[in-house]
């Protein structure tokens, strides 16, 4: 194999290119502002000129003679016919321009303050870091800046100011670059380490460009259309500028036209190489297309998001990957993810050719590379043979290629069920973003998985993507299927317990078939379990001459033996249930005796059931487990049916008058309350003033109306309720929502408070001015079903807008701040005996977490969970088995 | 103000001054080099207090912090004194 030394870089040193520099690396001296000729040939000493590379294939370069992949490309120049500034070091000709002297040169110090300055550079110099030489280089640029009289040869400067973007100018007078240019020959050598500059590598007159470096093409490459309609490249376009009035510049200089013309030609020329570096020059209208669009010059190439570094360097894209949008399949297990046909024929994994191998790949290399119509098998693209060439597999060379086919060649085969991929869904927050699956083939576009799996994701099916990697080699496949595979991150690191559970109808139907242990019919029983692996049935009951299986036994089927749980469901901390048994989940040697399966017991993040199966027998048996509910929930769903209308939250007659009654009774106490305040019969609450004191008042007299209606709601609601059993379960909603759609909507808020601004001492015009009552501050006592006045549709709107703003202010900042952590925390290591460490080996932490401990492998944060040990321990004396 | 002893104040963790002796007993337990540990500047507040106790800390001397902690209780980290 092959041993790669990385080099460390030592030291890193910008310098400027001087005009000699330039035209010595310059292949071409460009003249012609034109590219190509009406046959298609590049102009000689053009913008294309084939000295400075080449871009089509199969010429040659006439520089170095190497072809398109050989020639590495070459600059040009062009020779300016009057000096420009750079616009990249403005900042550097103003502050050079401001501490020297405009008439000798020199900085404008005393000469024993400069040598002061020297000897610290000197005294410090093994030991100086980057900063402290910044520091010192403007310590004697702020100094020397204030001085006027030069200490060398007596000259009174003048102050130099600088008109945004490029112009000087020195008392009003503008500086032209070329006097800029003039004064700064004048520094001499010995100064120019105080003023940040190498003498060795830069001089500061380089910052005044005389001579233009022209990029080689390959830099910028003209584009063929299908058409044959060829566009060029923005850079191209701008140096056609540069070019252009060049030449007019020269030969009105040469001319001698008027003044007045020249400057106008000068500062175009200035403007053009100023927009050529960077197009968003704070003070420059941007350079434009023809159609608008402003050009993407130097500076754009390189900064933000869509620029080099951010785009291509940071992140690149990816061979062997595919991205499609995803949809669910609860007959997929957790651990496997389905792969259209169309993307399996495509994604490929590169096998070497050995022994063991051999007669599977000689199979698929036969297969060829199969046909879209066709039934899936999976087949092989591309061989690559020992001596590197690649040959394409197609249906007719497929038999003949196998037949070939020797020891260490490279087939790239198509993806079959088994393989492991990575899975992947943006914004990737946590290291739950990207787990590893099982491939299973499947007919369709979609990517589909086990709806457990949203949660990690932070998945829906509302046209999310997500993008798939396929991985390549046998290391890889280990490491991923040992440290990323979906049932290897069931326990989350952010609140050790299980992020992946059971959702929505899963929930639902669950507890529908396990709430008051329900009778199933035989024939529906039989059809319920036929979507789950089983051999043997529960045992029947008899009523009535029928024949019935018993919802907990079914619900039984799934669970591992010798589980022995009790503990509180959703329906335990509410009187919902009567007589207060069904929210006591009890499970004795893996059967369900008692209670309603809820969100409590198999839900995301809070499953208690769930967590136990996983922590009990581990993640392969948990990954079983979850499957298995996931079948059960489909199938049990799918027999009773199940759905929710807006006649769910009907209620009587008589429970709309309750309703209206706390309505207007809440209101009305509200009114009381202001006039009680009016009459000065409301004393202070400590820390509060007397309008306060009301405020929140009449808040707690408003949210007992919610309460009161909810309690209304909830008693004329009961479980035949499609809505309640979703609440009540914790499938989906809780009762405040439904009591707003069926009762009381109640207080719009804006930052916890009534709403209060809008019109001079009134929210809206609707009300009179000074009415601080309840419906003129945001109170909605409609309910959604009933719908709402438009007062009360305005309150609701506009509470409802603070939380839309919320979210999108709560992104963009969070999603920066992770940003900044992930860079200082990314190339953080755990060394072997656990300490944190960074990439110099210093110490971060001298034990992970300060305890040690991989929180994923924790009980909700702590090392050990002494509760669960003493119960598996001691047996059932401690509440356990035994 | 500056009458206030700041290592009295119960948000800022207790900080020793590791005797010249010790400082190898303990660095062999850690299983570190003195420049592996985190730093701590001479001009930090906190050095200033504990200089008053213990005279001149020159850069280089090791300081214990002791410090309430989530995960553990109560855990030590060290950090070594450097210029300015
Ligand atoms: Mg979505
Ligand atoms: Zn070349
Ligand atoms: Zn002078």
């Amino acid at each position: 194999m092959k041993v790669e030394i990385s080099k460390g870089i030592e030291e890193l040193k910008f310098a400027l290119l001087s005009p000699d520099e330039i035209r010595r690396m310059s292949a071409v001296k460009v003249i012609t502002p034109d590219t190509y000729d009406d046959d298609g040939y590049p102009i000689e000493k053009g913008l294309m000129d084939p000295s400075m590379g080449v871009i089509e294939p199969g010429l040659k370069c006439k520089t170095c003679g190497g072809k398109v992949d050989q020639c590495p490309g070459h600059f040009g120049h062009i020779e300016l016919a009057m000096p420009v500034v750079h616009i990249g070091f403005i900042k550097e000709i103003y502050s050079i321009l401001s501490s020297t002297c405009s008439n000798c040169g020199r900085i404008k110090l005393a000469d024993d303050k400069l040598k002061g300055y020297f000897q610290k550079i000197k005294d410090t110099a093994d030991r100086l870091s980057d900063i402290e030489y910044d520091d010192i280089v403007s310590e004697v640029e702020s100094e020397a800046s204030d001085v006027v009289i030069c200490p060398h040869c007596h000259f009174e400067n003048q102050k130099v100011a600088l008109d945004k973007p490029t112009t000087f100018r020195e008392e009003g007078k503008k500086l032209t670059p070329k006097e800029i240019r003039e004064r700064f020959e004048k520094i001499p050598n010995e100064d120019l380490p105080l003023i940040g500059l190498d003498p060795k590598v830069a001089r500061p007159e380089w910052m005044v460009l005389t001579v233009f470096p022209v990029p080689p093409v390959n830099v910028r490459p003209t584009i063929t259309l299908e058409t044959g309609e060829r566009s060029e490249d923005d850079l191209t376009h701008k140096l056609v500028d540069v070019i252009r009035i060049n030449q007019r510049l020269r030969e009105n200089r040469d001319q001698g036209s008027p003044q007045l013309i020249i400057e106008d030609l000068w500062d175009l020329l200035q403007y053009h190489i100023t927009t050529y570096f960077d197009n968003q020059t704070p003070g420059t209208p941007p350079a434009r297309h023809r159609s608008g669009r402003s050009l993407k010059t130097l500076v754009q190439r390189l900064k933000g998001k869509e620029g080099r570094f951010r785009s291509n360097l940071s992140g690149k894209r990816v061979n062997f990957s595919a991205r499609t949008v995803i949809s669910p399949e609860p007959f997929l297990s957790i651990n496997q993810v389905g792969v259209p046909e169309k993307a399996a024929r495509e994604l490929t994994v590169t096998e070497t050719v050995t022994e063991h191998n051999f007669e599977k790949l000689k199979e698929l290399i036969k297969n060829g590379p199969g046909k879209e119509e066709d039934v899936y098998k999976p087949g092989v693209n591309y061989v690559y043979r020992t001596d590197g060439s690649r040959i394409k597999i197609s249906d007719k060379n497929a038999a003949e290629v196998a037949e070939k086919m020797e020891m260490g060649w490279q087939v790239e085969r198509q993806m079959e069920n088994g393989d492991i991929v990575l899975f992947n869904r943006q914004p990737s927050l946590h290291r739950m973003s990207m787990m590893a699956h099982e491939v299973r083939v499947l007919p369709y576009r979609t990517f589909r998985f086990n709806l457990a799996v949203c949660a990690p994701y932070n998945a829906d099916f509302d046209g999310d993507e997500m993008n798939l990697h396929v991985l390549q080699s046998q290391e890889a496949r280990a490491e991923a299927e040992i440290l990323m595979k979906v049932q290897e991150n069931f326990l989350s690191p952010r609140f050790g317990g299980p992020i992946m559970g059971a959702i929505h109808d899963h929930i639902t139907a669950l507890f529908m078939l396990t709430y008051k242990n329900p009778l199933i019919p035989l024939d529906a029983g039989l059809h319920i379990m036929s979507y789950i692996d089983v051999d043997k049935t529960p045992e029947t009951v008899e009523v009535d001459g029928k024949k019935y299986f018993r919802g907990r036994d079914i619900f039984s089927m799934i669970l591992p033996e010798g589980v022995n749980l009790e503990f509180k469901g959703k329906l335990g901390d509410k009187s919902l249930d009567p007589n207060g048994t069904e929210g006591t989940i009890k499970i004795e040697n893996g059967k369900l005796i008692n209670g309603a399966i809820d969100e409590n017991a198999i839900g995301q993040s809070k499953g208690v059931l769930l967590d136990y199966v996983l922590r009990k027998y581990g993640n392969a048996e948990g990954a079983k487990f979850l499957d298995n509910l996931t079948r059960l929930a489909a199938g049990v769903i799918s027999f009773t049916g199940f759905s929710t209308g807006i006649d769910d939250e009907d209620v009587p007659g008589e429970a709309k008058a309750q309703l209206r009654e706390v309505g207007n009774e809440a209101v009305q106490k509200v009114e009381k309350l202001i006039e009680n305040y009016k009459n000065g019969l409301i004393g202070m609450e400590p820390g509060k003033t007397l309008e306060d004191t009301l405020e929140s008042m009449v808040m707690k007299a408003l949210s007992q109306a919610r309460e009161k209606s909810s309690e209304i709601a909830s008693h004329y609601l009961g479980m035949d309720n499609s809505t309640v059993i979703m609440a009540r379960s914790g499938a989906r909603a809780n009762m405040m929502n439904l009591a707003q759609m069926a009762g009381i909507i109640g207080q719009q808020s804006i930052r916890g408070q009534r709403q209060h601004r809008g019109y001079t001492n009134r929210t809206l015009p609707h009300f009179q001015k000074g009415d601080i009552g309840a419906y003129a501050r945001g109170f909605v006592s409609s309910s959604y079903k009933e719908g709402l006045n438009p007062t009360e549709y305005f309150f609701h709107a506009t509470g409802g807008r603070e939380g839309l703003v919320d979210i999108a202010v709560r992104t963009s900042r969070s999603g920066y701040m992770q940003r900044r952590l992930i860079n200082a925390l990314e190339d953080l290591k755990v060394s072997d005996e656990g300490k944190v460490l960074d990439t110099e080996d210093s110490i971060i932490q001298l034990e992970y977490g300060e305890d040690g401990t991989d929180p994923s492998r924790s009980f909700e944060g702590e090392s050990v969970d002494v509760d669960y040990l003493i119960k598996e321990m001691f047996g059932k004396k401690y509440g356990g088995k035994q | 103000m500056a009458k206030y002893n700041i290592l009295m104040h119960e948000m800022v963790p207790e900080h020793w001054l590791v005797s010249v002796k010790e400082e190898e007993k303990v660095l062999k337990t850690l299983g570190v080099t003195k420049g592996q540990l985190p730093k701590i500047r001479k001009s930090d507040p906190v050095i200033k207090a504990l200089e008053k106790v213990e005279g001149e800390i020159i850069p280089g001397r090791m300081i214990e912090i002791v410090r309430k902690s989530r995960t553990r209780g109560i855990a030590k980290l060290y950090r070594t004194v450097i210029g300015e």
